[in-house]
């Protein structure tokens, strides 16, 4: 059955449905639906919500309740998420898996409320102090706002990774009809992890969630035991491929852009242009090695991203050269109409523009 | 021979990387002292600063987390609320507990989360050598503040118990000291209230103890006794001790 | 099928509750639908306008910039929309807030009094609903008969006599137009 529902809210539902008890949060618009939601929501299947007195306080409400193993969840809007990345590298760092969402607005600084797509760097390459990675999916509509937490968390709980939903204010704000297909997981059902803070009356040995190691050498061995799981955590990578079989050019975008960018390879194949697809589902792993193997049919790559143009960085070095990188990029949360985009296929395809960057 | 006295069993066998004449290892042993007495050692969630006390989550026989400077209290919310059945202990020095965590400090008060607070006050920052904390008393020396704290350019010292006495959320705070037997003593009984209002589930309770601190209080080694002296002449004129709260 | 909607007028005149009626209505039909609301700092008062897609296809953007309908509830909103409206598309005007006059042959003006439609029929909130019964007829894009089911779905504490008042309302829009 489908149901009409927000992106936000169907975060939350997408969630709990995947087993989350514990959320903290503060209000900051585009995401004010999630921590809404949540407040009720989660007494009704016996969790907890707390409204924190910052997002500072919030995400290490969630480190503390993240650590007794119970699958804990944040959320924010950019300058909040940039407020919780101390937090956020403290559980990379002391290896506690949990779900953070980025409804992304238009930065830097207060900015504004629309959405946008600036925060890519922020997300995927740490976002906090010291060495780390998260696990980061991109949504592209409300299907997937409900869809992911369930994978997320058992990712972030398989490989002890914190995960992130990067949606934008677009995704999080409007509303698609849906179905709920995810399993209901009831948290009673699953395994304490070997890690988890809690009552030990089993006389086990003491259980420490901590991200330092004063002692010569021991920090080091502590990153490198994680960078093996990064390693691991490469093959969980997903993408999304349109019409990229005889594509002589192909459009790489995630969340709304991948949306607006769809309707541009429509319009291309209309008038005769072989345009595609690639959309990365997942930017944290990124999928640099399919995007380099389709590098060596197709000659032609355009970004197409709501920010002065980040993720197209991560596009360069997995084409590493073999094929021209182009961008389209729209700063500021201003939404990029399809005719746009349709023009810049033309300039690249028709009028064999070389390297061609626009921020419109 | 009859054995007098033993470590706690919340106290693990190892060393403490204290200063001679710090307060932190008393205040250690009798927080551990309390969690035997009220056996609540394996049903306790430690929680860690960052300063001098950032390693005790390897010190307590127990569950620990180390967080963020300032934010046990936030830390230890999100434990408390995730499972209630734990006894929860955020241990806190002035300048995480004062300043930069000044906010989890108090809001985490007025919830009236059920938590434990040991506040270690000791009017300096020890771990990164000595700097102006925000209990610093007026005149006292530090490294950023070498004539001594000026109000002019320094402000003035935050009473914790008297500021967290006002908020209604705030169950029980009590300032005690351990600079002499008398102190130590009651603040045994403190630290053992602010477990046992946990366990009975009355609310969030703090201890501030006033500690030494010879290393950066610039005591000479050969005359500890300075240290406990600063406390007795000069600290409690600032920060009197006394029940400031106390709600059954 | 594609149809991009724009409804825009004065917050309180169910602007944004007749989105998402409309999408869920679109939904009722097994369209596939976006509502997306243009969310604002001020909170109360200003313009209220929300974008709904009603398509056979999977929805693109959920932002209509050039829509194939436009809804205009009040003055402000016709000086908005007006213009933006696609070449071929259809104006929707409450002719009891709205004076002006559309100069555009390009586009169809369909004028409806909204405001003394629904005062007639006893309630002055419905008027949202008369526009939506418009909407139907002219453009086909959501049944009536999906509308009306789609009443008690969106607004779940509506009373039983409210949602047949409400469900008047649409058929009455949807008669005015020839």
């Amino acid at each position: 059955m489908k149901v009409l529902m927000k992106g936000n809210e169907a975060l939350c539902e997408g969630a709990i449905r995947a087993g989350c008890r514990f959320f903290a949060g503060y209000p900051i618009t585009p995401q004010n639906e999630v921590p809404e939601y949540m407040s009720w929501r989660l007494p009704e299947v016996g969790g907890h919500f707390v409204q924190a007195e910052s997002e500072v306080a919030a995400i290490n409400m969630i480190f503390g309740a993240a650590s007794t193993g119970v699958r804990s969840m944040g959320s924010s809007s950019s300058p909040g998420i940039s407020l919780k990345q101390e937090g956020i590298s403290y559980c990379a760092g002391a290896d506690i898996p949990f779900l953070i969402a980025n409804v992304m607005r238009g930065g830097p600084g207060l900015g504004n409320i629309a959405g946008a797509q600036g925060d890519y760097f922020q997300s995927t390459r740490g976002g906090g102090h010291g060495d780390y990675k998260l696990f980061v999916m991109a949504p592209q509509g409300v299907q997937d706002m409900i869809d992911f937490p369930t994978h997320c968390y058992e990712i972030a709980y398989k490989y002890r990774v914190p995960a992130m939903i990067l949606a934008d204010g677009i995704i999080g704000q409007m509303m698609e009809s849906i179905e709920m297909k995810t399993p209901e997981i009831d948290p009673k059902n699953l395994k304490e992890p070997d890690w988890a803070l809690g009552i030990n009356n089993t006389g086990r040995p003491k259980r420490r969630v901590t991200s330092y190691d004063l002692r010569e050498g021991m920090l080091e061995k502590m990153v490198l035991e994680r960078v093996k799981r990064y390693r691991e955590l490469e093959k969980e990578v997903l993408w999304e491929e349109k019409m990229t079989e005889d594509a002589e050019i192909i459009l790489v975008a995630y969340g709304t852009s991948a949306r607006v960018s769809a309707t541009a390879v429509k319009m291309a194949r209309e008038k005769g242009i072989k345009a595609g697809l690639f959309r990365p589902i997942t930017l944290s792993p990124f999928p640099k090695k399919r995007l380099f193997e389709l590098a060596s049919k197709t000659k032609d790559f355009m970004a197409v991203e709501m920010s002065l143009g980040q993720m197209v960085e991560d596009l360069r070095l997995s084409i590493n050269g073999k094929a021209n990188v182009h961008l389209h990029a729209k700063p500021g949360g201003s939404l990029i109409a399809p005719e746009e985009v349709f023009d810049s296929i033309i300039k690249v395809t028709k009028e064999g523009v070389k390297d061609y960057a626009t921020i419109k | 021979m009859q054995l007098l006295n033993e470590r706690p069993k919340s106290l693990l066998d190892v060393s403490m990387h204290y200063c001679p004449g710090c307060g932190h290892g008393i205040v250690h042993r009798l927080v551990a002292e309390v969690m035997d007495e009220l056996n609540i050692r394996e049903k306790t969630i430690f929680v860690a600063p960052v300063g001098c006390a950032v390693f005790a989550d390897t010190y307590f026989n127990c569950d620990a987390i180390q967080g963020p400077h300032g934010r046990g209290p936030a830390i230890a919310t999100g434990i408390k609320r995730a499972k209630p059945d734990s006894i929860v202990v955020s241990y806190q020095g002035d300048g995480d507990l004062a300043s930069i965590g000044m906010a989890e400090t108090v809001h985490s008060a007025a919830r009236n989360e059920n938590i434990t607070i040991i506040f270690i006050n000791n009017a300096i920052y020890g771990m990164t050598g000595g700097q102006m904390a925000p209990t610093t008393l007026i005149g006292q020396k530090a490294t950023t503040c070498i004539y001594g704290r000026d109000p002019k350019v320094n402000g003035y010292p935050i009473r914790i118990c008297e500021l967290l006495s006002s908020l209604e959320g705030t169950r029980y705070a009590e300032r005690t000291t351990v600079h002499n037997v008398a102190g130590v003593v009651k603040t045994k009984n403190a630290i053992k209230k602010a477990f046992q209002n946990q366990v009975n589930g009355i609310g969030f309770s703090i201890v501030e103890v006033l500690s030494m601190c010879p290393t950066n209080w610039g005591v000479r080694a050969d005359n500890p006794s300075e240290a406990t002296k600063y406390i007795n002449d000069q600290m409690v004129k600032i920060f009197p001790p006394g029940v400031y709260k106390d709600v059954k | 099928m594609y149809l991009g909607a724009r409804l825009s007028g004065f917050g309180g005149q169910g602007v944004v509750s007749a989105g998402v009626l409309l999408a869920y209505a679109g939904m009722l039909d097994n369209k596939n639908v976006s509502f997306f609301p243009a969310y604002g700092a001020e909170m109360r008062g200003g313009t209220a306008n929300c974008s709904v897609v009603v398509s056979d296809e999977q929805v693109a953007s959920p932002v209509v910039t050039a829509p194939d309908v436009a809804i205009v509830f009040n003055e402000p909103s016709f000086a908005k929309f007006e213009p933006l409206v696609k070449k071929g598309g259809v104006l929707i005007i409450n002719t009891s807030l709205v004076n002006s006059k559309s100069t555009r042959k390009d586009i169809k003006i369909i004028e409806v009094p909204l405001n003394q439609m629904a005062d007639k029929l006893g309630n002055s909130k419905v008027l949202n609903m008369i526009a939506l019964g418009a909407l139907s007829k002219v453009t086909n894009a959501v049944s009536k008969e999906s509308l009306s089911e789609a009443i008690p779905k969106v607004y779940k504490k509506l009373k039983p006599e409210l949602i047949e008042l409400n469900r008047k309302a649409v058929l009455e829009g949807y008669n005015y137009i020839n």
